[in-house]
């Protein structure tokens, strides 16, 4: 049951993020871009994804425990330091680069297959460097 | 309405597919976490039926509108991949993207999560604007 849901939710997530148009960086780009012909989209597709998210957390408010699972998994640091801000600021100048989130990148390889590979291999690098890196700092 | 249309049905899936994913498997949907799991952890199976989904998903809706997606040309593999690594490496350090940071975090009122946000928007504005 867990693997249906998985695999629907990825394909609703998808197509969230392909009816948003943030799939096309020509989109994402134009709304990076407040001083030039700037297109304020995703600030709808934030707020509105963001406004049924908050209805989420309301109702997990009333339930002891997801549905199909134990127990609730959601993230519960509070500490803000350097590694936030700085892994922020390298992600915000990857993102303006190119117009590409992790998610969109990774429906490029479909949908605009020339970039999407050397994007997502240099994700796939990029992730496994910090991979390695907290590997051996555990040592 | 069509430019409202589209942002607003996207973004009302994104968020009904991020509240379902929590009530059920009591998971936050974090692309960039997914993708690390994948690549380098021992439990597979889900995230990768997750990133299948997402690329299935992401790729139909071209498919069933024939809505013509306006990428622009080709850019360089070189622009490509610093991208890349940029956004490989930074999420995972800073714990989060567009997806873990930018609409489950701020939904669930997460200080780190409005702080990340507020900081990877204004650093790919600053970066666009040196673009141009």
């Amino acid at each position: 049951m867990s693997a249906i849901v998985t695999i629907l939710a990825g394909i609703l997530f998808g197509l969230g993020l392909a009816f948003a148009e943030m799939t096309n960086p020509a989109v994402v780009l134009g709304f990076l871009d407040i001083l030039g012909n700037w297109n304020p989209s995703l600030i709808i597709v934030m707020a509105s994804a963001i406004a049924v998210g908050m209805l989420g957390y309301i109702i997990k408010k009333k339930q002891l425990k997801p549905l199909l699972s134990h127990s609730w998994q959601v993230p519960v640091m509070r500490q803000i330091d350097a590694k936030l801000i700085i892994g922020a600021i390298l992600f915000g100048i990857g993102w303006g680069l190119s117009g590409y989130c992790p998610g969109p990148g990774l429906t490029a390889l479909v949908n605009n297959p020339a970039e999407g590979f050397y994007f997502v291999i240099a994700l796939i690098i990029g992730s496994g460097l910090h991979h390695l890196q907290s590997l051996s700092s555990q040592k | 309405m069509d430019t409202i249309f589209n942002p607003l049905v996207g973004g009302l899936l994104i968020g009904l597919t991020a509240t379902i994913y929590l009530l059920t498997l009591g998971k936050v949907i974090g692309i960039s976490g997914i993708l690390s799991q994948l690549l380098f952890s021992k439990e597979r199976f889900l995230p990768f039926l997750f990133i299948a989904g997402l690329i299935i998903g992401g790729a139909a809706y071209g498919t069933l509108t024939e809505q013509t997606v306006d990428f622009p040309e080709i850019r360089s593999p070189w622009l490509l991949i610093a991208s890349g690594l940029l956004v490989g490496y930074g999420t995972r350090l800073g714990g989060g993207c567009t997806s873990g940071h930018g609409v489950c975090g701020i939904s669930r009122l997460s200080p780190r999560s409005i702080v990340a946000t507020a900081t990877f928007m204004l650093a790919a504005i600053l970066t666009v604007m040196v673009l141009n």
